[in-house]
């Protein structure tokens, strides 16, 4: 015997201010355990960025409370903590290269500004966007300038390429990867297109190998992913962004549709130009190399980004080295693309575990929150972003311990850069947003007719 | 500050993280929202305590549509278990058919099964001349008889259930 019982989502502002304050003392706490490690007391700087850091976050929380009163709790302060460790590190390898390079650079002081920044447009998107369904409208547009911000750093003066791949632009001292900004605008145009044609590309077409294909006439979009990643591919030379953006559109278009075909025609689509990149780009096949076998004696000298990121994760063991206590400068870009190695080795493999958990919950609330959207596109952007937010992580993390080859995403909240920060907060407003809109109760569209009739009934 | 407090400072980051984490999945857990189907007489279901806590003033005011009460019919058990259709002035059709309101995938079902139409206030379940029948609370129908919110119809291996509520 079964029973259908439907319960009721509640506000939890009491929740979700207990855990984001939770969340910013055990950031404190990673900020304040690289002071002890590393200097023997603490420096005001640090108290600084925390104070700074604290701040931005808790008017975040309060207009989440105001703004979005039913969205979910964890969403926030699990970003939070996830961002506050991620300075702790930045700050930790900031200290380590000013005591064995006698050399800073500054890095954590600008990740700070970065940080307030990016929970201030955060902040703006919970003004700007009053229901995520007005973006609908905009399908078009953001599909538009999303293709324009993917495309800049092929501009000739601003463009900018370094270490083989071809996604900064530069202005002055200023340089930022555009890319970053065009994947919300890809989520909001795919989730706006595929809401539309879903019924279409759900047909059922010709059945080859047991598998039932879609419609050869329902191509055309797959194919217009696929011309673009693969563009970028070539004109870019950057293979974590292309998989990026086709994984974002095919996952997209397997929730739109529930066909398993599509996620089996998106990798078999993706798999000549992976295998292209391989053997034309120098830069990739070196890394294919590295994934390989990196401590053979043919590639050592060529992989010690990875070789060094391993020993160091060695280097960490269960428990880690303590966080101010790991030598992260002997790794390149320990405070950027290989920052998950140096968490590795400071907070070892229990610490970095506990951040995978947090990622986890992160992404999992993002697909809740897609479970129990009422309307189609709304499902269709909470799916994309948490996804792509996922993919992000398992494409960063995989490269440094080996699972794929390395490509030049970076971790989301934690690695060192703003345009990544700033893109990834915008991502996390818009799923607060989003979950809001699903555990709302009852929240149904009416004309605006009845809607005023109802506005006016319950004032009275 | 002494090697000890670093190594003790150094555990106790790393249990903390954890705690954090596993205080979030505990929440995930007790923060169950929507419609799901539980089993009856199973024990005590400790999630019906969770139902509401904001008020219903508070929720009112929060709502974007008319107070009214809604009619809808729930799917309970056969392979649509947790269906919900709301219902409205027209009536219901039920069957294997495609053009039916809700399509059976049942081999136990006819085409065309029944109908569940409103008349005034009250809904009616009339059997359209089924193969296997159509039971409302176990007795089989020969006519169209009022179905009132909380019996149950059984068409094949499905059980639907009216419900009455606001909306």
């Amino acid at each position: 015997m079964a029973t259908v019982v439907t319960y009721q989502a509640r506000t939890r502002r009491l929740l979700l201010a207990a855990l984001t304050v939770a969340a910013l003392v055990l950031g404190a706490g990673a900020l304040l355990m690289v002071d002890f490690g590393r200097r023997d007391g603490i420096q005001p700087e640090t108290l600084w960025e925390i104070g700074i850091v604290s701040a931005v976050a808790l008017v975040l929380a309060g207009v989440v409370a105001v703004r979005a009163p039913f969205a979910d709790p964890l969403i926030l302060p699990v970003t939070v903590l996830l961002n506050m460790v991620g300075l702790a590190e930045i700050r930790s390898v900031d200290l380590v290269y000013e005591e064995f390079t006698r050399w800073g650079h500054g890095f954590s002081s600008r990740q700070v500004m970065w940080t307030g920044i990016a929970m201030a447009l955060a902040l703006l998107v919970f003004f700007i966007v009053r229901d995520h369904r007005t973006m609908r409208r905009y399908t078009w547009i953001t599909g538009a300038v999303g293709l324009a911000f993917l495309l800049l750093p092929l501009m000739p003066i601003i463009g900018s390429a370094s270490y083989g791949a071809r996604i900064w632009i530069r202005i002055g001292s200023y340089s930022f990867q555009p890319a970053e900004i065009a994947k919300i605008m890809f989520a909001i145009f795919f989730a706006g297109f595929l809401v539309s044609r879903r019924d279409t590309l759900a047909l059922a077409g010709p059945r080859i190998l047991g598998v039932t294909l879609p419609r050869w006439a329902d191509f055309g979009p797959i194919l217009g992913a696929w011309l673009c990643a693969t563009a970028v591919l070539v004109f870019q030379n950057d293979l974590g962004t292309s998989l990026l953006f086709f994984g974002l559109f095919v996952v997209m278009l397997y929730t739109a549709t529930d066909r398993l075909s599509w996620l089996i025609i998106g990798a078999a689509m993706f798999t000549p130009p992976a295998l292209l990149s391989v053997t034309k780009l120098s830069h990739v096949q070196r890394r294919l190399e590295c994934w390989l076998d990196p401590m053979s004696s043919a590639n050592f000298a060529n992989c010690g980004q990875i070789n060094n990121g391993i020993y160091g994760l060695a280097n960490g063991g269960l428990i880690g080295t303590g966080l101010g206590q790991g030598r992260q400068d002997l790794v390149p870009f320990a405070q950027s693309d290989y920052i998950f190695a140096s968490l590795g080795e400071e907070l070892g493999l229990i610490g970095v575990f506990a951040l995978l958990m947090l990622y986890g919950i992160l992404v999992q609330r993002g697909l809740r929150a897609a479970i129990g959207m009422p309307d189609g596109f709304g499902k269709l952007l909470a799916a994309g972003l948490a996804f792509s937010i996922g993919l992000q992580i398992f494409i960063v993390v995989g490269g440094v311990t080996r699972v794929v080859p390395l490509t030049g995403l970076t971790l989301p909240f934690m690695a060192a850069g703003g345009s990544s920060l700033v893109a990834n907060w915008i991502i996390i407003a818009l799923l607060i947003k989003l979950s809001d809109a699903a555990r709302r109760p009852a929240a149904r569209t009416l004309d605006k007719a009845s809607a005023k009739k109802v506005e006016e009934a319950t004032a009275a | 500050m002494s090697e000890l407090t670093i190594v003790v400072l150094r555990l106790a980051f790393i249990i903390a993280l954890w705690v954090f984490v596993v205080a979030a999945l505990i929440i995930l857990r007790n923060d169950l929202f929507g419609t799901t189907v539980i089993s009856r007489g199973s024990g005590k279901d400790k999630r019906r305590e969770q139902r509401t806590v904001t008020s219903p003033e508070e929720l009112a005011k929060m709502r974007t549509d008319p107070e009214a009460v809604a009619t809808s019919l729930v799917v309970t058990a056969g392979p649509l278990k947790g269906t919900t259709i709301r219902l409205g002035a027209s009536p219901v059709l039920i069957g294997r058919a495609p053009e039916c309101t809700l399509v059976l995938n049942d081999d136990y079902a006819s085409n065309r099964h029944a109908r569940i139409f409103p008349d005034g206030d009250d809904w009616f379940v009339e059997d359209l001349g089924s193969t296997n029948g159509t039971m409302l609370s176990d007795q089989q129908i020969t006519q169209a008889v009022p179905f009132k919110s909380g019996a149950q119809v059984r068409i094949g291996r499905t059980v639907i259930e009216l419900r009455r509520g606001p909306r």
